[in-house]
Parts: C-alpha cells; structure tokens; sequence
C-alpha cells in the first residue's frame, strides 16, 4: 500500500482549508478594520496612543504582565431598562401606566428606572406606552456580567477597542484582576507606582510581584531635601514608615515605571459603540471591589 | 531532488546508524532543555507563592520566568525530541540511509542554538509579547530555517525510502513535518515580521498555539505510539482503518480549534472554533480504541515494569483523557467559565507533560539504546515514570479543580477578586508540589541520557573509533 501522494495532498489541503478559514477569512472580514466616529462625542475611536504610553506597552510586554492580568471584558446577555425621562404633561395617567408596567416601581420621576426586563421586546412595548401617554421614555441597553459588575468595564469588550494594540496582549489567565480599564478604575499615578513598587504596601497581602527593578532607591539624610521626582510617602505612611535613624530611602520611578504607568492610564474602553452598547455616560470608577484595600486610590 | 525510489537497500541497522549524530543532538538538546525548563518553570511557581523573592532582579520576573520555560519546553525540549524520533522513524521504517547526517545534525544545533538566543531573550526583556511565540525575532528566523531544513531534509530521507510501503507512524510524521513550518511561519509572518492589525493578532495567535500542540507535537506523538506500542506488545496493530480515520478526523478538525469563547472576534469565527474542538474527541478515541485492542488479548498479557512501554501506554491515556475533557469544556458552559482560569492551564499541561513528553520520553528510551548501544540505567528510568506519573496527575488535578473554583468565583461579583486568588492559590500549592516530582524525574531522564552519552563515549575509545558500535542493541527486554 503506498498513500504517499494521497497523503501528502490530504495534509496539505486540511491545512489550506484551516490556514484560509482561520487566518485569510477573518483577515479579510476584520483586517481592515478602521476608527469609527462616536455619535455622542463626534470623536473618532480608538485613537492611537501617545508616545509615553506606547513606551509603557512595551515595559509591559517585556515584563510579561500578561502571563498574569487579562484585558477583555466578557459580558452575559444585556439586560434593558425602560428610563423615564420626562413626565410630560399628564403626570397622573403616566404614573399610572408606570405602576401597571411596574407594581414596585414606586412614585415616577424624571430620570428614574421604570422597569428592568431581560426582553428588549417587552421593554420597548413599555417605552410606547409611556410615550404614548405624554411622557418622554426611553429604553436603556444595560451590560451585566460579573466583569461588569465587578467594575473591570462598562461594557463587554470588542474587536474595534484593540486597533491600536501592538502586541495585543489580552492575557490568557487572571491570576490577577482584568486590566481593560485600569486607566479608568485607578487613575492615580501615585497609587499604581506604590502598587508596583511593591503591592503588599497597597493591597495587604497581594500576590503580584513587587517590580523594585523599576524605581531608583536613593537614600538621603532626613534633613536634606527629598530626591527630584521621589514618591510621596503619604500613601503608603502606614505600610512603609519612615525609619527611625538618620537617613531615609527615596523612591524614585525610572522613566520606564513612569511610562507604564502612563499605559496602565490609557487603558479605558467605554465608549459606547453599535456592537457594544454601554450605558451613557460610563459609570464613575466602581468602587474597589478586588480587595480589602488598605488604601484606596 | 532527483531521488531514486530505487536506492540501494540498507540494512536495518545501517539506516538506524545512519542517524545516531543528529539524535545525539536533538536528544542531547532535548535533555538539556527539559531540565531548563523544568527549572525556570519551577522558579517561576515559587515567585508565585512568595512574591516578594528576587523582586530586584528584572531577569527573574514571574512574566519572564513563565514564558522562558513554557518555550524551552515546547521548542528546546518537545520540537527538539519529535525531529529526533521522526529522523529515526523514517530511516528504521524506510529503512534507509539518512543521506549527510552531520547536516541535519547541524541544523539540529542551530535549532538549539535557536532556543538559547530566544529563552536569553525573553529573559532580558526582549519576548514579543504572544503566547508560545515570545521568542524575538533574532531568535525566530534561525527557528524557521532550521527547522525547514530539518523537515525537508527528514522529509527527502523518507522520498528515498527503500520499503515502499507506509506504516501509520509515518502519515503522522509526514504530516507534521509539512504543518510545523507552514504553522510557524505563518504565525512568525503575521505577528513577529509583519504584524497584522488588533484582534487579527490574537486570532493568529491562537490558531498557531492550537496547532502547534495539535499539528504538530499531538502527531508526533502518536508517531512514535503507533509504532513502539504495537512493536513492544509484539501485536499487530488492531485495525488499520481505524488508525487511518482517526488520522484523518485530526487532520480535519485539527486546525480549526483553539479560539476561547468569549473572544472579542466575530462570532462565527467562536463557533466554527469551539466545534472543531468538540469534534477533537473522535481521533482521541480512534487511538485509544485502536491500542486497548492491539494491547488486549494476545498469547500474553503486557504488565508494566516502568521502561519505554509504560510511557507510551501512559501517553495514550493522557492524550484521550486531555481530548475528551477539551470536548467536554468546549461544549458546554464550562467553556466560559474555564476561560483565564487554571483548568486551561491544566488540560494544557495534561497534553504536554501527560501526553507527549511520555510518549517522546519513551521513545528517546527505546531510540537511545538501539543507535548507540550503550544502555539506560533502569532504575532512573523505573523512578522517572513513577514520579512523572504521580506528578503529573497531582499536578494537573490539583489546577483543574483549582480551576473550575477559580471560574465559579470568578463569576460571581459577590466575592471579592482577592478571595478568588487566595482559594486558588490552595490548589496551586499542591500542583507545585507535583511540579515538583516531575522536575525531579526529568532530572533523573537527563542524568539518564547524559549516563548514556558518557557509556557511548568510553566504549568508543575502548574500540579504537568505532564509535558507539553499530550493532543495534537487542531490545524489548524490559517493558
Ligand atoms: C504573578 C502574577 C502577576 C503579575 C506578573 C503581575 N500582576 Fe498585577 N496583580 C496581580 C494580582 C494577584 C493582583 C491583585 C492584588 C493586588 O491588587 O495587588 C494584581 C493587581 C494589579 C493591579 C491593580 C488592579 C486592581 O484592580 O486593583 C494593577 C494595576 C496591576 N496588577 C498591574 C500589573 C502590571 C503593570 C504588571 C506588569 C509589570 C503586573 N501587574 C504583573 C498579579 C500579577
């Protein structure tokens, strides 16, 4: 039995078919992918990042922080909210209408949720008859997901969001927290450069290594004047005390640490597209849901 | 290449012969860089547990540790041993001649020189930032032209075969000897050299980790399992057939696995994806069903004693039990929970660790001592399959439960993200521990083929140049 030639047409037309389904395919579909003009804001989205955050991409990929943190939000089906915006004029009948859609929905007033429904069917039925009754409604395409309400974004994340992205580093485990919008949930300089001279000065016992090859140990004598660009202390006064002898250790980032940090700021997708509806605007930074934070930021 | 199909006929044990200095190569690289890694690896769970040790030093970071060790093993240590055993599968199966050996076994030393220029450069800070592909470019180009020339020249022996007809061992090596470079160049093309834009990237880079596990290291593999298997059993092998759908359905569906399932790409390329991964179960079962038969029955019952063929029959059930829980996760919820958690990282290392660096373990056995004939001590090898069994299974049970906690945490908000880290480092912990004893077995496999190295040495002084002699060792003594 000799299968040679047979074989060796088999391998290499399965793999033609995989190479062109998995590669040229999406290549044509999404290769070409360009910014998108926001409706809201009329600006164009992504943009590229600025330099000093380039610079702090590239510390992250040499540093592998994502053999640990992923950045991409996943989300469950949505979920809508009939919003009542307006009362109108017949402020009676419209509360009416609201408690038939809604027993619990209590006294309506402007801005507030009527009703919450998986259905966007039922939800824009609802949103008529509000209207159709004077008032102004409007449905409201609410992301859930514990990503979401974990405050890791606003809104599941999308292909438009990685444009810019080079490397794409969207991690593969979360040994730690999600980073997609880091930028957003800790906007602090300060804080992340503490976090990452060494995490446990932050999060009591955190399991990200401590990255002290990013930041100069300059000691000094107390009475002198602090190093130029030197951490300030305040942020951590009660996990790093000051020593009790003559000198002191200055911490000062290296421009790489600056640059990171400046990377870690620009990540922050929340605005809101066609394929990624996201309540407008973003909500405020979650609150620090990830850990018992000794300091918050 | 005008090769004759009628090229003169070699013994059996002159085409063994014939390949004993690139072996040397690639399994002596191998050893090296399974100890390398098992020790960069090792390092790196331990920065995991205690995050503040060594935190001044940048070379010895946890996300440059992890990935040094993930590549020295795929590329120094499994790429390295499946070149070796296809060289040796197509001489002794075709037997014939590897014509010029000493250059594949260059070409084996670039390889390996290769992997050393991409582990140091990941260290140093140079990874490029993809999964499995981190090696830098300076390291990657000499990766692809040695291994094209490994392939084409192992490919060219193989054309000159002098027995014509094709065992199943050879489909599987054929046919990833043609997928390696076609997957690592594409891969190295698209995001290394000429990057492509956005998510684009992650679609080529899980295309190219998926094939490479399934492509490339899953049939080689079985390369070796279909042959040593069957040989060591002294059966025939169950069912030709069989063997030759099961070959078929992983070619077909091979390639299309791999996208996670909540990928940020369009939707179809996820279920395209995620059902090629389903179907990844039937050429599991097509093997196992093929050597539970070939092994069943028969004038005599094969035990096992801890040698070549234990490995090989550990590999077969790892590779089903991989497939099948693959399946599993693939076609149900679990998919999005095990997404970024651990139980990933479990099957992965079920498939690498369980599956085919057993059955490249046991195949480097039975090569060794038949191209050199010197022998492996086998009380090492007997202690290398306990502790690489016991750890492997601790290792990879202790991450899959840890995994399947993490994800069910992870998906509910309630639970703050620090409690999540904490219950799964639990788990880690253990799999550390089993870590461990594989790291110990690997060291005693290197010792094993260093020992080697060293008898085959002595014995070519001793018999004036002939080195290491010829005549291949009689084998199937121990099982
Ligand atoms: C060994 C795994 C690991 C690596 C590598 C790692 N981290 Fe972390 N990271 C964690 C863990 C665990 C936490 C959660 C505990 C904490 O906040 O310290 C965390 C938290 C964070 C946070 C705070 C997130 C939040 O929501 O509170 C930021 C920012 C961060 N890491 C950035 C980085 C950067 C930048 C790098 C690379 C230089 C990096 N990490 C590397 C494990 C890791």
């Amino acid at each position: 039995m000799n299968f040679g030639p047979l074989i060796f047409l088999g391998v290499f037309f399965t793999m033609a078919c995989s190479w062109f389904g998995m590669i040229v395919v999406p290549q044509l579909q999404i290769g070409g992918q360009q910014p998108v003009k926001l409706e809201a804001t009329g600006q164009m989205y992504p943009l590229p990042r600025a330099g000093l955050a380039q610079q702090g991409a590239a510390v992250y990929r040499a540093n592998g922080c994502a053999a640990c943190h992923s950045q991409q939000v996943r989300q469950g089906p949505p979920v809508f909210d009939v919003k009542l915006n307006d009362l109108g004029t017949n402020a009676a009948q419209v509360a009416d209408i609201a408690r038939k859609i809604n027993h619990a929905a209590g006294a309506p007033l402007p801005g507030k949720n009527i009703w919450r429904t998986p259905v966007k069917k039922d939800a824009d039925a609802a949103a008529k008859r509000l209207t159709d009754a004077g008032a102004k409604a409007a449905v409201v395409i609410v992301p859930t997901g514990a990503d979401i309400e974990r405050g890791w974004g606003a809104r599941v994340s999308v292909a438009q969001d990685y444009l810019y992205d080079q490397p794409l580093m969207l991690g593969s485990r979360r040994i730690g927290p999600d980073l997609a919008n880091i930028g957003a949930r800790k906007p602090g300089a300060d804080w992340q450069l503490w976090h990452l001279y060494n995490p446990r000065l932050i999060t009591d016992g955190s399991f990200m290594p401590a990255y002290r090859f990013l930041f100069n140990e300059v000691p000094r004598r107390k009475d002198a004047p602090p190093a130029l660009g030197a951490l300030d202390k305040t942020l951590v006064a009660k996990t790093f005390p000051e020593p009790a002898g003559e000198t002191v250790t200055d911490i000062v980032p290296t421009a790489e640490a600056v640059a990171l940090v400046a990377y870690l700021a620009s990540l922050n997708p929340d605005a809101p597209l066609f394929e990624a509806p996201a309540p407008v605007p973003p909500p405020p930074a979650a609150p620090a849901t990830n850990t018992p934070a000794a300091v918050k930021p | 290449m005008s090769a004759s199909p009628t090229s003169p006929q070699n013994s059996p044990a002159e085409a063994e012969a014939s390949c004993r200095l690139p072996l040397l190569v690639f399994f002596g690289g191998a050893a090296f860089w399974l100890v390398a890694a098992s020790l960069l690896g090792h390092l790196a769970s331990i920065k995991l547990h205690s995050p503040s040790f060594l935190s001044h030093c940048e070379h010895l970071t946890y996300g440059r540790l992890y990935p040094a060790a993930m590549n020295a093993l795929l590329y120094g240590f499994a790429s390295s041993a499946a070149f070796g055993v296809a060289l040796w599968l197509v001489a002794r199966l075709g037997r014939v001649a590897v014509p010029q050996p000493w250059l594949v076994a260059f070409a084996g030393k670039l390889w390996n020189l290769g992997v050393l220029a991409g582990v140091a450069g990941i260290i140093a800070g140079d990874s490029t930032g993809f999964e499995w592909l981190e090696m830098p470019r300076y390291a990657a180009v000499p990766l692809f032209f040695s291994s094209l020339f490994i392939a084409l020249w192992t490919l060219l022996a193989f054309h000159r075969r002098a027995e014509r007809g094709l065992a199943v061992s050879q489909w599987y090596l054929v046919a990833a000897l043609l997928w390696f470079p076609w997957i690592y160049s594409t891969a190295t093309m698209l995001l290394v050299c000429h990057p492509v834009r956005g998510v684009m990237q992650a679609i080529v880079g899980w295309w190219f980790t998926n094939n490479l596990q399934t492509l490339w290291l899953t049939p080689m593999a079985l390369a070796a399992i279909f042959h040593f298997l069957p040989t060591l059993a002294e059966r025939p092998l169950h069912s030709r057939y069989l063997a030759l759908f099961g070959f078929w359905m992983l070619a077909l569906f091979g390639g299309w696995a791999g996208i996670p399932a909540s990928a940020p790409v369009p939707a179809w390329i996820v279920s395209v994806s995620n059902a090629a991964a389903v179907m990844l179960f039937i050429p599991a079962l097509a093997v196992g069903l093929n050597i539970v038969n070939t092994l069943r029955g028969g004038p005599k019952i094969v035990g096992c004693a801890g040698g070549p063929f234990c490995f090989l029959r550990f590999a077969v059930m790892s590779y089903v039990v991989a497939a099948v829980a693959g399946a599993v996760v693939a076609a149900s919820a679990p998919g999005a929970v095990a997404q970024f958690t651990w139980l990933k990282t479990a099957l992965t290392h079920l498939n690498l660790y369980g599956f085919v660096a057993m059955a490249l373990f046991g195949a480097i056995y039975e090569i060794l001592p038949r191209v050199t004939g010197a022998d492996f001590c086998r009380k090492f090898m007997r202690a290398h399959f306990w502790l690489a069994i016991i750890g492997t299974v601790i290792h990879v049970g202790a991450l899959a439960i840890g995994g399947l906690k993490q994800g069910a945490l992870l998906g509910d908000a309630a639970v703050p993200f620090h409690n999540v880290i904490k219950t799964s480092l639990h788990f880690f912990r253990v799999a550390t521990i089993g870590e461990l004893l594989i790291l110990v077995g690997n060291l005693l496999f290197a010792l094993n083929v260093v020992g080697l190295f060293v008898k085959c040495a002595r014995k070519c002084c001793g018999a004036q140049m002939s080195c290491c002699a010829a005549e291949p060792a009689t084998t199937g003594g121990a099982k």
